[in-house]
């Protein structure tokens, strides 16, 4: 069986009507769960850091710190429990990074050979790089990995009215960039 | 029944371009788009931000899991086995290049771009201000690149800024993380003084990364295992456009072997 097929079966019962042989099969499957997650959690890590190598320190991080808690895990969606340690993780980091001077991959654009189809995926990584951190989680959760509006509101510890703000001004900060309003400048509160 | 009228909220939109609207709202919101052009755009928009997010990023996924995110050794080694892996990287490189890498090794990688950037703007800032030394050997010296190269290690030449009225007044040896470092300085005939800054490099390669601190600021990018740090006044775009055309004019260079430097840096040092 593939262990996705556990996890989804496990969420569509519900925390409170998981049977023993749920739990038995779940504990069984933790390990498998995570594995299969990893090609997704570094796809969100890479859209989320925009750079490769910081990304997969991240996934790896997130592993490693998933797999010394697994007795914290308590069922539920594996990959939403994951999506939450990383999206921690990375608040955490940009938290240090903050107080040492600040850092943004610029365009790479103008070196000639960076022109051709790919033009058109930096302009939405540089899109995505002017947002506000929990405007960038919020949208990349919902419209790369999927997850549904409560899903992000637990993985991001907020109301899903939160989260449809975010979304809602992640999604109007892009559009504005694109249009050439740029730079997006960040709000400083 | 279909109420035409019932006001649609911008959430229900999102939710429509997320597909994550109850089925019975769908006509409502169709028949709201239907008559709301600006509304229709925005989700048209919203449609083709998601798209091309896939489109950049959904390939990740399908790449083969490097072996570092192997389970069992992740359980085994947990965080020792990266230590164990910068081990070898520094045992590796030490063969090459005995005792440049003392504290590279050791340096964690998200912090590495700072801490060379850092460097590198300490030294501008330290040199720019330097009204009777700012440099050690002045440009017109056939040495100051054979000397430079041979110690940082590697063909180092110094681009050519002159489209920036930017005239090159000469270089310096500096102690770096990972070794020696050469600081070359460029002045305009206004007094404005920018500094190109080059040494080795735990990173193969990174693209361009600005970092503006006070007044002055820094463009970083590393290739071939050698660093770059171009850094001057904090004036973004002119300080772009300088490092770019280092850039490019350094991604010209024609390979040569750092060693055939070796005897002019004896001669110069």
């Amino acid at each position: 069986m593939r262990p996705d097929n556990v996890f989804v079966l496990v969420t569509r019962a519900g925390h409170n009507t998981l049977t023993t042989t749920r739990v038995e099969r779940l504990v069984g499957g933790f390990r498998q769960g995570v594995e299969a997650s990893v090609p997704a959690l570094r796809r969100y890590a890479r859209a989320l850091t925009r750079d490769a190598e910081l990304a997969d320190d991240l996934v790896q991080d997130t592993l490693v710190r998933a797999l010394r808690s697994e007795h914290l895990f308590h069922g539920g969606d594996i990959r939403s429990w994951l999506y939450t340690i990383l999206t921690n993780l990375n608040r955490n980091r940009l938290r240090a990074l903050a107080r040492r001077p600040t850092m943004m991959a610029i365009d790479e654009n103008d070196a000639p050979d960076m022109a051709g189809p790919e033009a058109g995926g930096r302009d939405i990584e540089r899109a995505l790089g002017a947002l506000v951190e929990d405007q960038r989680t919020a949208l990349l959760l919902v419209v790369l990995e999927g997850l549904t509006y409560r899903e992000v509101a637990e993985v991001q510890g907020v109301p899903i009215g939160t989260v449809m703000s975010r979304l809602s001004r992640a999604r109007m900060q892009i559009k504005d960039y694109l249009d050439g309003k740029r730079p997006a400048l960040r709000r400083v509160k | 029944m279909i109420d035409r009228d019932s006001p649609v909220t911008s959430d229900e939109l999102h939710a429509y371009v997320d597909g994550m609207l109850p089925s019975d709202r769908r006509p409502a919101v169709e028949a709201w788009l239907a008559t709301h052009p600006d509304d229709a755009a925005h989700v048209a928009q919203w449609r083709a931000q998601a798209e091309a997010i896939r489109a950049h990023y959904g390939m990740v996924a399908e790449e083969p899991t490097p072996e570092r995110f192997n389970l069992d050794r992740l359980t085994a080694g947990g965080r020792r086995w990266r230590a164990i892996a910068a081990a070898a990287v520094a045992a590796a490189l030490i063969g090459c290049v005995v005792g440049w890498l003392a504290h590279g090794a050791s340096a964690n990688a998200p912090s590495a771009f700072e801490q060379f950037t850092a460097e590198a703007l300490n030294a501008h800032k330290l040199y720019v201000t330097e009204v009777r030394h700012p440099i050690e050997v002045q440009a017109g010296e056939a040495h100051l690149l054979p000397w430079l190269s041979g110690r940082v290690g590697t063909t180092l030449r110094a681009p050519d800024l002159q489209s920036y009225s930017l005239k090159l007044l000469g270089g310096r040896l500096l102690p770096g993380l990972n070794g020696p470092a050469a600081l070359f300085m460029y002045e305009t005939p206004a007094g404005e003084r920018y500094t190109f800054y080059c040494a080795r490099s735990n990173t193969a390669r990174t693209a361009l990364r600005y970092n503006a601190a006070g007044d002055a600021a820094a463009v970083l990018w590393v290739e071939s295992d050698i660093g770059y740090v171009v850094s001057g006044p904090a004036e973004r775009n002119r300080l772009l456009d300088i490092a770019q055309t280092a850039y490019q004019q350094m991604e010209a260079r024609v390979p040569t072997r750092a060693t055939e430097n070796l005897p002019n840096a004896r001669r110069g040092s």
